[in-house]
């Protein structure tokens, strides 16, 4: 056995109704080192984390941590052995205190009472330690996203792990949070803990990660020192496709389609905290991509334009119009359409039938007196499943039984045929397939060819640079930098992203 | 790949078909142990005493349906009903008709306010229609001093004692009309679409731009609207309002209708027809019951335990799919 | 930064933190100025005493909400327990404290079982065992009330001895529940668990907490305190009523409510509590000495009351959720 290495996961395999989520997937983590773990979404990660946390339990393979087979049934199982997780969406008590999330489950006690000064004090001291000043006592729920994270990664330092797994511990903090986490970080490392360290970001991996394996269809298709591996080498690797066939992966450019007049303008919008004075404007015919790191205001801005938050100053024009778009039904009125990236919780109705999702949002214009027209509701969905290839095999079904892609194309059918002229599309290519994803970005540009606008965020850059004509970078809440046509690469938004600097 | 799933499709079909028709079967087969066991269960008497019974549950339990489909609860019908009792008898002296009027008016205001606080302030619909329950009650009580008001107008008791074609008794017809345009309203109109989207996807229904705010209060308005009929046709039927007693624990009744009817009690699609054999179930109970001569509070226990063992079934044949 | 906020004195926060105690305050004033009799030690001993049946089942509704859920079932537990109560009173006090008290953790325990086993919403499993439970005291007590001629004096000092000179006993069990069961939430893990639970029960199954027990537990509680209201109350009344508790659980909800406990769970004081029956109680006081205005003012101003403490608290919850 060897002395270096902390954990060894053999031959996990792991199978969903359907999907065989783990493929024989080996991953060796190294003692004291912080090792990477990539893929897109969907490639197993969280299925991989989820087993070795005892969340699921793995129909086949072994776990070796420290030299030792262990079997972990559940996440206190997991804790107690030494493995600590800090997952992407926060499990913590927001009512409780900062002070209370740290111990809980492990209180400190005194005679079977809870010693609340003993807890506070060595809160305290962890939260000090991360170069982090809070009062311990104060609600969580009252602290920012940041505070709350840093929170959760000194209750998984707190319980003397060997091993800290960071599910996406950065896609909601910004550059500054960021530094203070790798700072963290790199503590752990000196005091000899092994960190798991799951992200999208390759300058993170790049600047922390001594080690990485990258997983693509629940099958481990690369592991590596990092100093081994090069960028391209790794996204080829995390999508399955040799460098040169991504360079190639550019649409043509067709300007004639695109006119100079604005469809929707937005004038100096303000919602503090993400959006700090922001003007966009969004042309007929053409696909505008926002571009920003998670956390830089581009969810919120893409929500502001369709009404769904309070716009504190600022104002829209369109079509040259000056206008209020208060709420999503001035914005639908307006021939606003949005997609939110949200499918599960701001998307689908779960237990309705595809039928009736797709139909959702133009039930008035296809009833009379209310009165539904099953017919005509029959022919709109009819003509939108051809059209959009979604496989399904009786309209009637619910929703929730479509795979994501179909499901999300469901989403967009519901917003196509109530025939926008601006469709806002937040990470229209989140959580699903390779294949689905291609046919969606297809889809969007066949519609910019039609005539519609298409207002896109998303994360994955490769995206952007594919379908946009004209990509706005933003950053902290603010525009720093645009891009038009061929000057759309991967990199030139990255170097907006790092080093852009405030325009107006 | 694809069989698996169609498999599975098909068996999704299976167990939903059960789960609609679960409520149907317990009915049927309460119905069918009546008819051999209970003497004289099966004549026109009894089902008519049994229809005139259901009625005021029943209309109660439809709006309660909607409710629930929306992921709400209302528990002030039954002080809704105390007050249109209350003040359609304490005005009967402008006539009975003006008075039914102002009576129902006053109880879809109260389901407005209800449906108004709980949108705005998104607070828990359980609180605010609890308040309402106490509140209303009491407001209900005063305007009569808490004392018995009898009814002397024969145009209003119509109503409770009328025999259409000297057979049918109007507040079945009523009724009958009642769960034919809830049903038609759930399952054919825009509106029952939006009951099931805000009660399974409150955020995902806002960004459609369907005006939630609009729809819940016309969700706890016909809740109310209901009760308020309910609470006339109650009065009508005993000539005389008393605002203690008037539907108190009514909301009981119905929400036990609604859960055995199968409309998820988390929101989902309101299921009308469910409902009306729920309705119709807890009431054969308490008919079989009174006319085997036994204590009346074995039906008690007997509702309880059907409640549990419908959403225990449901629960289990929904955990399968 | 932080500790300038608690320096300063912050109406806001008070307001939002001891809304029920300011409430208390301002009515027991607003009475003593208005009302000679109200100051009297009689009095005053009568208003605490009338409302700790009210108040246990209050106590066992808070705990049961903090963590999550909801017990319509304690009116009827109540009953029940008190009229196992009053069959046995005239047996060895033990037997009948145990036996009753063990008749309130039974049902709690059918309770819990229906939420956690069976996986019934709460609000429904418990409706469930009030109606069947209440059709079961029917029967048994054939509705009549269970006189109890031969009570042992020990049974008769329950709720009327006093222990403790001028502290009826009634009274004294009642500080000592909240006492004990205010350090309970604060200073025991399974305490700090109920809060847990109630405020995110996923997190709390991914730090380890046992959810189901938990949850059981305070089912179990909530009963439990209802069997103690009950046996109070068969001691009080020398008789085990077969309507006693009815529509309790409104009040008792009411009262938690009124008291700061979010009705979603997670946040919420046994003090909080206490002070949300108080004004329950001091409201019911002001209406009965109020000659003039009939006592169903009282309904209405109690529903006013509850309306706008939710509305007070459901503004800070959108405030948290931004």
């Amino acid at each position: 056995m060897d002395r270096d290495v902390l954990l060894h996961m053999k031959n996990i395999n792991k199978q969903y109704p359907g999907v065989k989520a783990l493929n024989n997937v080996e991953l060796i983590v190294s003692r004291g080192k912080v090792h990477a773990l990539m893929g897109e979404n969907g490639a197993g990660k969280s299925t991989l984390i989820k087993v070795l946390t005892g969340v699921e339990t793995m129909d086949s393979g072994e776990v070796i941590l420290d030299g030792e087979t262990i079997v972990i049934n559940s996440p206190a199982e997991a804790n107690h052995k030494g493995v600590s997780t800090v997952y992407q969406e926060l499990d913590l008590i927001p009512d409780l205190s900062i002070c209370e999330n740290i111990f809980l489950g492990r209180e400190i006690r005194k005679n079977s009472f809870i010693d609340w000064k003993e807890t506070e004090r060595r809160a305290d001291e962890i939260l000090k330690s991360m170069g982090i000043d809070v009062n311990v006592n104060d609600i969580l729920s009252t602290k920012s996203t940041a505070i709350q994270q840093m929170v959760s990664i000194a209750r998984a330092i707190s319980i003397n792990a060997k091993l800290v797994v960071l599910d996406e511990p950065t896609s909601s903090l910004d550059s500054s949070e960021v530094q203070i986490l790798f700072q963290v970080i790199r503590d752990l490392k000196a005091r000899g803990i092994s960190v798991i360290f799951i992200t999208h970001r390759l300058d993170e991996v790049f600047e922390m990660s001594d080690e990485m394996s990258i997983l693509k269809d629940g099958e481990l298709v690369a592991t590596s020192k990092t100093e081994n591996i090069t960028r391209l080498e790794m996204v080829s690797k995390m999508i399955g496709m040799d460098a040169s066939s991504i360079v190639s992966y550019r649409k043509a450019y067709n300007d004639s389609k695109i006119k100079d007049e604005a469809i929707v303008k937005g004038i100096d919008l303000v919602a503090k905290p993400k959006v700090n004075g922001q003007n966009i404007e969004v042309r007929k015919g053409e696909i505008l991509g926002l571009a920003g790191l998670l956390g830089s205001g581009r969810t919120e801005l893409i929500r502001l334009i369709f009404g769904a938050d309070y716009l504190s100053s600022g104002h829209f024009e369109v079509n040259g119009e000056k206008t209020k778009i208060h709420n999503t039904r001035a914005a639908i009125k307006n021939k606003i359409a949005y997609c939110s990236e949200d499918r599960k919780s701001e998307g689908i109705i779960p237990y309705m039938s595809v039928r009736e999702n797709l139909t959702l949002a133009i039930m008035g214009s296809i009833s009379r007196f209310g009165l539904l027209s099953r017919r005509e509701q029959n022919k709109i969905v009819d003509k939108y499943i051809k059209a959009l290839k979604i496989k399904v095999s009786n309209p009637n079904q619910p929703i929730r039984s479509l795979s994501g892609g179909n499901q999300q194309k469901v989403l967009l059918a519901r917003w196509l045929c109530a025939h926008p002229e601006l469709l806002i599309l937040d990470e229209p290519t989140r959580g699903i397939d390779v294949g689905a994803k291609k046919e969606i970005l297809d889809l969007v540009e066949q519609l910019a060819e039609d005539g519609i606008s298409v207002l896109m965020v998303s994360s994955e850059l490769e995206e952007l640079v594919q379908s946009c004509d004209r990509v706005q970078v933003i950053k902290d809440g603010k525009t720093v930098g645009g891009l038009k046509n061929e000057a759309i690469t991967v990199s030139a938004i990255m170097d907006k992203i790092a080093h852009g600097a405030v325009i107006n | 790949m694809v069989a698996p799933l169609k498999e599975r499709l098909n068996r999704d079909i299976v167990i939903n078909r059960l789960i609609d028709y679960s409520p149907l079967m317990v009915l049927f087969f309460i119905v069918i142990v009546n008819v051999i066991f209970t003497p004289n269960f099966a004549s026109v008497n009894t089902l008519r005493n049994l229809a005139i019974q259901v009625t005021s549950s029943l209309l109660v339990a439809l709006g309660m349906t909607w409710v629930i489909a929306s992921g709400g609860i209302d528990i002030s019908v039954g002080s809704v009903m105390a007050l249109v009792s209350m003040v359609s008898a304490k005005l009967v002296g402008i006539g009975a008709v003006q008075s039914i009027t102002i009576g129902i008016i006053t109880g879809i205001l109260s389901g407005v306010l209800a449906g108004a606080i709980i949108a705005k302030f998104n607070i828990q619909p359980i609180i605010v229609t609890l308040s309402l329950m106490i509140g209303i009650r009491g407001v209900a009580q005063i305007i009569n001093d808490s004392k018995i008001l009898r009814l002397d107008s024969p145009e209003y008791v119509f109503i409770g004692r009328h025999r259409i074609f000297g057979e049918i008794p109007i507040q079945v017809v009523i009724a009958f009309v009642a769960i034919i345009i809830m049903y038609f309203i759930s399952s054919r109109m825009v509106f029952g679409r939006k009951i099931q989207a805000v009660g399974e996807n409150h955020k995902a229904t806002e960004l459609v731009g369907i005006n939630t705010f609009v729809v819940k209060i016309g969700i706890y308005a016909t809740c109310a609207f209901l009760a308020s009929i309910a609470g006339v046709i109650d009065t009508a039927r005993i000539s005389a309002s008393d605002a203690n007693i008037l539907g108190s624990m009514i909301e009981l009744d119905a929400i036990a209708a609604v859960a055995i009817g199968g409309t998820p009690m988390n929101g989902g699609k309101p299921n009308i027809i469910g409902t009306v054999f729920g309705a119709l179930i807890i009431q054969v109970i308490t008919t079989m019951v009174n006319m085997n001569n036994i204590s009346f509070e074995y039906s008690l226990i007997l509702k309880a335990i059907i409640i549990i063992l419908a959403l225990w079934a449901q629960r289990f044949l929904h955990s399968k799919r | 930064m932080d500790i300038k906020k608690h320096k300063n004195f912050n109406l806001q926060y008070v307001l939002k933190e001891h809304s029920s105690l300011l409430i208390f305050i301002l009515l027991f004033i607003f009475a003593s100025i208005k009302y000679d009799v109200f100051l009297s030690r009689l009095f005053v001993t009568n208003l605490l005493v009338q409302n700790t049946m009210v108040g246990f089942i209050a106590f066992g509704m808070t705990i049961v909400i903090i963590a999550g859920g909801i017990d319509l079932s304690v009116g009827s537990i109540l009953a029940i327990s008190g009229i196992v109560a009053a069959r046995m009173s005239s047996y060895n006090i033990v037997i009948v404290v145990a036996l009753t008290l063990l008749t309130g953790l039974a049902l709690g325990s059918l309770n819990a079982f229906m939420v956690v086993k069976l996986k019934i919403v709460p609000f429904i499993a418990t409706l469930a065992s009030m109606i069947g439970i209440r059709g079961y005291i029917h029967l048994t007590t054939g509705s009549k009330s269970v006189p109890t001629p031969d009570r042992t004096l020990a049974f008769k000092a329950i709720a009327k001895g006093e222990i403790i000179p001028m502290i009826p006993n009634a009274l004294l069990w009642f500080l000592l529940i909240l006492i004990i069961g205010g350090l309970l939430l604060k200073y025991t893990r399974f305490g700090r668990h109920i809060y847990a639970i109630g405020g995110n029960i996923e997190a709390a199954r991914m730090m380890g907490i046992n959810v189901n027990k938990v949850k059981w537990a305070t089912y179990m509680i909530s009963g439990l305190l209802a069997s103690v209201s009950g046996l109070v109350m068969t001691s009080r009344l020398g008789s085990g009523q077969f309507t006693a508790g009815d529509g309790w659980e409104m009040y008792a909800i009411a009262a938690t409510v009124i008291g700061g406990t979010l009705i979603t769970g997670g946040r919420g004081k046994l003090s909080g509590t206490f002070f949300g029956v108080l004004i329950l109680g001091i409201m019911r006081q002001i209406f009965n000495l109020q000659g003039n205005l009939n006592t169903w003012w009282q309904n209405i101003a109690t529903g006013v009351i509850l309306l706008a403490v939710v509305i007070v608290q459901s503004r800070t919850m959108i405030k948290k959720k931004l």
